[in-house]
């Protein structure tokens, strides 16, 4: 683990750990920089809460106005600060995260242990049920609920919850799965602990660092899908931009005013790059097997 | 073999019931009435009965159900609310572009991901190996449409070497212009979804790498390249077919936002039409046929898997 020091006592040409050794020893920079990207965009949330540039639906600027001393990132078409609109759109983007994820862990939680402690037949089917949603990209469920609830941001994050639910899920039977056929558990059944016991003190600790993993991952796609949805005009309407919607506006004055395209971009790239490191770095901590690589 | 494409085509039966039910209640329980498309705000009870009478939504869920799934699988989709026309035909002429978009955009990603992951891989303690490996990681963090945007920007704004966008009026009668319409966003299709390929293509080579099979064929003195030839593609192809039917829908999806971008008339144009119109005809048709698309490619990568692997063949159980 990245507590002891990286020391390499021999080298042994074997080609896996050969491969290994770097990503091993980058790790831990890999969440550090992980951290550092996310909570820069937490803090500009944060900020926003307390502090904007400009009023949120101010159009005094001068329209398409480049990066300056007042504007830092310039304005858009209708002369709104484009810093403005980013530092919501961080609030939003984390909002839309943190919602996704949370349906998907709640259901998927729910429906996973249900799974793998039902009878055979039920597992049987939940399992068939789960594969057929997995087998449909996020994006597509999404659209199909928010082509029937109407656009707006709370519709988006559901949809995506809902989607995310099921992997989720499969994830938790096969983890919990692995857990119940332990000789602790049978030790601890064998001693009198009852089953709401045995999911809390045993499988629900031990599932927890590759569930924790996984829904960083899908913060990150959840992020990304809603982008996606916000871009086509079916996420949350104006004046509530998030990152997608913003360079669905600046799109069509790409030239005249590039940052407008671009800086939205780069907030994306940095948040889910950012979950997504620390879920790469977190998982060499969550998966034993990995760790002696 | 024979036992598990029964039950493997038992599942994709199942799935496309599952399917069908999922598309049909969310399309019919949820909004209002289906019939309020066609009506006014201000309808009279006499013309709402009507309306309901005409879309059949005043019988009973179940009657609707089969009647309906009947249809769907008889490819009987219905005609649009707001022009009248039949779906079926429409979806068609939209998927001239959206397939090629998908298919070729796949392609080109996935060749570009085998290099670029077999590259990373061999090369994983070397400056390109790291270098690979980093643009994967941002890839998979980029939003498509974002690329799309930026690409138009340099190539069709800047450079003016290809258009931002738009289709031929006369669709493929002159292929080197649909082609030429379709670059940009094939490009940035391929771009985005070989991230995500070049990391499997990536984790499945550094497997090969690390195996006996390979270390044994290496000291027995085949040469690196003909070992990997040799015992690599096959065993290293298995994990990476597995995930390849997922990655084409995830394709077409992402060919449904790029349209957009590219302001192609495609499925994805379609589709975003029919929902600003609550054309519910149009929605479950474009919906039902592209499920009917993420099914089979996900159906053909589990039998595509099986013959790679014979491990895999041997076993009946399948592979849950």
């Amino acid at each position: 683990m990245s507590d002891t020091a990286p020391v390499q006592v021999t080298e042994i040409p074997d080609a896996a750990a050969a491969a290994r050794r770097p990503r091993r020893r980058s790790r831990r920079a890999v969440l550090v920089i992980g951290c550092v990207l996310t909570a820069s965009v937490i803090l500009l949330a944060l900020v926003s809460l307390v502090w904007l540039p400009f009023p949120q639906s101010d159009t005094s600027g001068t329209r398409l106005e480049g990066p300056g001393a007042e504007h830092w990132l310039g304005t858009d078409k209708l002369g709104r600060d484009l810093m403005t609109q980013l530092m919501i759109g961080a609030r939003i983007a984390l909002v839309v995260g943190l919602g996704s994820v949370a349906i998907a862990a709640v259901l998927g939680l729910t429906l996973g242990l249900i799974a793998a402690f039902a009878w055979p037949w039920l597992d049987d089917t939940l399992s068939a049920a789960l594969d057929v949603i997995i087998a449909f990209p996020v994006l597509l469920l999404a659209m199909l609920v928010v082509a029937v609830q109407g656009a707006s941001l709370w519709s988006a994050i559901l949809a995506i919850g809902l989607a995310q639910s099921a992997v989720v899920a499969r994830l938790v039977r096969i983890l919990a799965r692995r857990v119940l056929g332990e000789q602790f558990v049978t030790a601890s059944r064998t001693s009198g602990t009852r089953w709401p016991g045995v999911v809390g003190g045993h499988i629900l600790p031990n599932i927890a660092p590759m569930l924790g993993v996984n829904l960083a991952l899908q913060f990150g796609i959840a992020v990304l899908a809603e982008a996606s949805l916000s871009y086509l005009g079916l996420g949350a309407p104006p004046p509530n931009a998030s990152w997608g919607r913003m360079l669905f506006e600046a799109q069509g004055t790409v030239l005249t005013a590039p940052v407008g395209a671009i800086a939205p971009g780069i907030a994306l790239v940095v948040l889910v790059l950012g979950v997504n490191f620390i879920a790469d770095g977190l998982r060499d901590v969550a998966d034993p097997t990995r760790r002696h690589g | 073999m024979p036992a598990y494409l029964i039950r493997r085509f038992a599942f994709l039966v199942l799935s496309l019931v599952v399917a069908l039910v999922v598309i049909f209640v969310l399309l019919r329980l949820l909004p209002g009435d289906p019939a309020n498309a066609l009506l006014s705000v201000n309808a009279t009870p006499e013309q709402i009965a009507a309306a309901r009478a005409q879309v059949g939504s005043d019988r009973p869920l179940a009657e609707q159900f089969a009647t309906w799934a009947g249809q769907m699988l008889r490819f009987d989709l219905g005609e649009s609310y707001i022009s009248g026309l039949p779906v079926l035909p429409e979806v068609l002429a939209r998927l001239q572009i959206t397939l090629p978009l998908t298919v070729l955009g796949f392609l080109l990603a996935l060749a570009i991901a085998l290099v670029a992951g077999v590259a990373a891989a061999v090369g994983s303690n070397r400056w390109y190996g790291t270098l690979l490996n980093g643009f994967a990681q941002v890839g998979i963090a980029i939003p498509v449409f974002w690329i799309g945007i930026i690409l138009v920007w340099v190539f069709a704004l800047q450079l003016g070497m290809l258009p931002s966008g738009g289709f031929p009026r006369d669709d493929w009668e002159a292929p080197g212009d649909a082609l030429t319409a379709l670059t940009l966003p094939i490009i940035t299709i391929a771009v985005v979804m070989s991230a995500s390929l070049t990391r499997y293509v990536r984790a499945a080579t550094l497997d090969v790498l690390g195996s006996g099979y390979l270390r044994t064929a290496r000291a027995g003195g085949a040469g690196m390249a003909q070992a990997l030839w040799r015992h690599g593609v096959r065993n290293g192809s298995v994990p990476v077919i597995a995930i390849l039917g997922i990655e084409l829908s995830t394709t077409l999806l992402g060919a449904v936002v790029i349209e957009s971008v590219f302001t192609l008339p495609g499925l994805g144009n379609m589709l975003l039409d029919a929902i600003a119109q609550h054309d519910y005809p149009n929605i479950q048709g474009i919906l039902v046929v592209s499920t009917l698309f993420v099914l089979l490619v996900g159906f053909a990568a589990d039998i595509a898997q099986r013959l790679v692997d014979p491990r895999l063949r041997l076993s009946v159980s399948g592979n849950r």
